[in-house]
């Protein structure tokens, strides 16, 4: 039970709601799910705590495009690692709608999808194991491959740049 | 042909380093086999009945002679002597040692080869034509595409979770011979009025239980725009196909549940936000790959050699050769030349450690050193001279590797079935045998003509029943295997799906079945027709007749 972000550990200073029920006191940093921000969108937005989504599998990033600069954090949840639905809103999320707060992977996170979902925008990871092993976990993760060939929104020099770069070198050299 | 640089290397040794950890943390018991599973599927490693399965990917079907070399020397040194070309263009190796599995992939990263995209629920390998960069009737070589396809797919992070697998494949020429119409997407290269190359692109076909021929999603993609395009496919795939039913998770399902129109309209209004981003490829990218496959240096000859015609003349075995499994080269005095693996009475796509050495050596002598998998599972060497024909087909002759049979009755299809294969419901490959055996005959087969028997061993379909002139589906009634035959399926650009016969027929009768439906063909075929001609001509209930009577 340990979140990861930006190669530390950090704390959790969120609470997450459920679909229904009781808000805690307005000062306190909520995540609610998306249909429930949709529904109470307004007195949600007038809350003096901070404010954030979660997002589940079938749901549409999309209905967030007029609030994401509202948005401190949010959260997808992977309920089985093998649905990678959360995959595509993280990148329509980052490379699309141009969300710039915190992108945290939540649910069945494990080692193994860390760089996927890396790549696909994430910065913070809710690991279902200890502080120090999760950290571990993640950077092993972040470093097991160095190539990439597909350009996502995460700034990773694909190695079909890298070779553009390196043919205009060599022709300037030439020249 | 494609080279690795310092890149592609690069990554398929850190995924082989990757993956030697992971099964050391297996073999020391840190990870259970239920936790391993993900991670070994992921690098083509299955398992079978009796042992481990290692599936090796060969991107687009296309191999080097040193490439193949070493599939002989992994089948030699880590398996019994033998691999299994598969309908992929793959090759499978049956019993590997788990702990030796990593060496096997390190020996095959020496040789720019890997298991990745051949398992899981990612863009698995794509296949081609067998024929590409030689086919007189091509209208590109589609191998470049194919290259960029693979890297664009290669650990796809947005799309290594898909609700399913996902198959591409893609075809140069008009007559399709790599069954675009039955994958999740298939492309076909054509011209548009403007007479610029692109690819018309068919999504929702496939096999398994719900077989489905591709539906056209575009008419026109230019070359550029391909791979925004593919990638709109997947994601909206990835978001919206089913995950509530493995056997409903495949593209074809949305497609048909949502129909065409909503799925064209969704992907084009995907497509419509990253259609002008990074992926898509200017000509001279698209340039850059052409020259990679580049034709060889082909020596300017006359298409007529005198030499070949009196071989041809004076060795009939030789001619028989000629005449089914020769076929034309866009270059004048060269031909394809493909290499049976179906001899009469032998398991289909099996070859030995030395044959694939030897088809690596003519590959080399006779054939620029180029050699390719047929999802038919037979091996071609492509740039072949007239005048070198004789001498290849009397070197694979010797090897029992020159059978004259592609595309006849004994050219069957088939997969591992239940002499290997965990899922199956029936044997598969011991019946292909017996049908082999059963129309041996040279003569026999030439009157027959074009015709294609697929096998599968359960409904799955790895064996491409549903596309065969006449399919086989094995199952299981009570213990007792039985097969079921469909009539009228075909995987080329007019693709259909077969139609069941009627009741199964046990193993005991299932030959005298096919055989009857032959013999009614013969029957009743009008002059120059092939079997799937007249089936479509004359419909189910002759065939029907002879099967079953009156019963
Ligand atoms: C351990 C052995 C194998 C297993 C466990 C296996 C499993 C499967 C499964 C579950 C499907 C159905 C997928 C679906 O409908 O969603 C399938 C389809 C298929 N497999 Fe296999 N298979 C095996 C071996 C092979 C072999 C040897 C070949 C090639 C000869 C092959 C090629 C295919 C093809 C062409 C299809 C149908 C096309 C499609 O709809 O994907 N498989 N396989
Ligand atoms: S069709 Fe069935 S029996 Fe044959 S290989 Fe596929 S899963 Fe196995």
């Amino acid at each position: 039970m340990a979140i990861v972000k930006n190669d530390s550990l950090i704390e959790q200073e969120w609470i997450t709601v459920d679909a229904e029920g009781d808000l805690p006191s307005s000062d306190e940093n909520i995540i609610v799910p998306l249909a429930r921000f949709k529904e109470e969108r307004d007195s949600l937005l007038g809350r003096n705590g901070g404010l954030g989504v979660e997002l589940n599998p079938g749901d549409t990033p999309e209905d967030l495009a007029g609030d994401i600069d509202r948005l401190s954090i949010i959260t997808v949840n992977f309920p089985a690692y093998t649905d990678g639905r959360g995959y595509s809103y993280g990148r329509v999320l980052r490379e699309r709608m141009g969300f710039t707060g915190e992108l945290r992977a939540v649910g069945d996170v494990l080692r193994d999808q860390i760089l996927l979902m890396h790549r696909c925008g994430f910065d913070a990871y809710d690991l279902q194991v200890d502080g120090e092993v999760a950290l571990d976990k993640v950077r092993a993760a972040l470093k097991e491959m160095t190539v990439y060939y597909q350009p996502t929104g995460d700034g990773r020099a694909t190695a079909q740049s890298l070779r553009e770069r390196r043919r205009a070198a060599l022709e300037q050299k030439a020249s | 042909m494609y080279r690795y640089d310092d890149f592609d290397r690069q990554l398929v040794l850190e995924r082989t380093e990757q993956f030697r950890e992971q099964v050391k943390r297996r073999l020391a018991g840190d990870i259970t086999e239920e936790q391993f599973r993900p991670l070994r599927l992921m690098n083509g490693v299955y398992l079978q009945l009796h042992a481990y399965m290692l599936r090796v990917a060969v991107p687009y079907g296309t191999l080097r002679a040193d490439q193949l070399r070493q599939l002989g020397m992994i089948a030699r040194v880590y398996d019994k002597g033998y691999g299994h070309f598969t309908t992929r263009q793959n090759i499978q190796y049956n019993w590997p040692k788990l702990d030796e599995i990593p060496d096997a992939l390190l020996d095959l990263a020496k040789v720019e080869m890997h298991a990745i995209q051949t398992s899981g629920n990612c863009i698995r390998n794509t296949t081609t034509d067998q024929y590409a960069g030689a086919a007189a009737d091509e209208i590109e070589d589609p191998r470049p595409y194919c290259e960029l396809i693979r890297q664009w797919s290669t650990f796809h992070p947005e799309f290594t979770y898909l609700p399913r697998k996902f198959k591409i494949a893609v075809t140069g020429s008009p007559n399709d011979r790599a069954a675009v119409k039955v994958h999740d997407i298939g492309l076909r290269m054509h011209q548009n009025e403007a007479g610029e190359t692109g690819f018309e692109v068919l999504v929702g076909g496939g096999l398994g239980r719900t077989p489905f021929v591709g539906k056209t999603i575009r008419d026109f993609i230019g070359k550029n725009d391909l791979f925004s395009y593919l990638e709109a496919i997947l994601r909206v795939y990835n978001r919206f196909g089913r995950r509530d039913n493995k056997y409903k998770a495949r593209i074809k399902i949305l497609v048909h549940e949502e129909g065409i129109d909503k799925i064209r309209e969704l992907v084009e209004e995907e497509w419509s936000q990253i259609k002008d981003g990074s992926l898509r490829v200017d000509d001279a990218e698209i340039a850059h790959y052409i020259e990679q496959f580049a034709p060889p240096a082909f020596e300017a000859l006359s298409d007529d050699d005198a030499d070949f015609e009196r071989h041809k003349a004076e060795n009939r075995r030789f001619a028989n050769w000629v005449r089914s499994n020769v076929i034309e080269h866009k270059q004048p005095g060269y031909a394809i030349a493909n290499v049976s693996l179906k001899p009469i009475g032998g398991i289909p796509g099996d070859a030995t450690d030395t044959q694939m050495e030897l088809v690596a050596d003519l590959s080399e002598k006779y054939s620029f050193g180029d050699v390719r998998v047929t999802h038919e599972q037979n091996l071609v060497l492509p740039h072949v001279k007239k005048a070198d024909l004789f001498a290849v087909w009397s070197e694979l002759d010797k090897a029992d590797l020159g059978t004259a049979n592609l595309g006849y009755v004994t050219d069957i299809i088939s997969c591992p079935g239940l002499d290997y294969c965990a899922l199956a419901t029936a044997r598969s490959i011991p019946l292909s045998q017996r049908i082999s055996e059963r129309f041996g005959d040279l003569d026999r087969q030439h009157d027959i003509g074009e015709l294609k028997i697929k096998i599968s061993g359960c409904i799955n379909a790895c064996g491409h029943h549903h596309v065969g002139h006449i399919g086989i589906l094995g199952l299981d009634k009570r213990g007792k295997e039985f097969y079921q035959i469909t009539l009228g399926g075909d995987a080329s650009q007019d693709a259909s799906i077969g139609k069941i016969a009627g009741a199964g027929f046990s193993e005991a009768e299932v030959v005298d079945a096919i055989e009857s439906l032959v013999t009614k063909y013969i029957d009743i075929r009008d002059g120059g027709e092939r079997f799937i001609d007249t089936y479509r001509r004359v419909g189910m209930d002759p065939f029907k007749e002879v099967l079953y009577g009156d019963r």
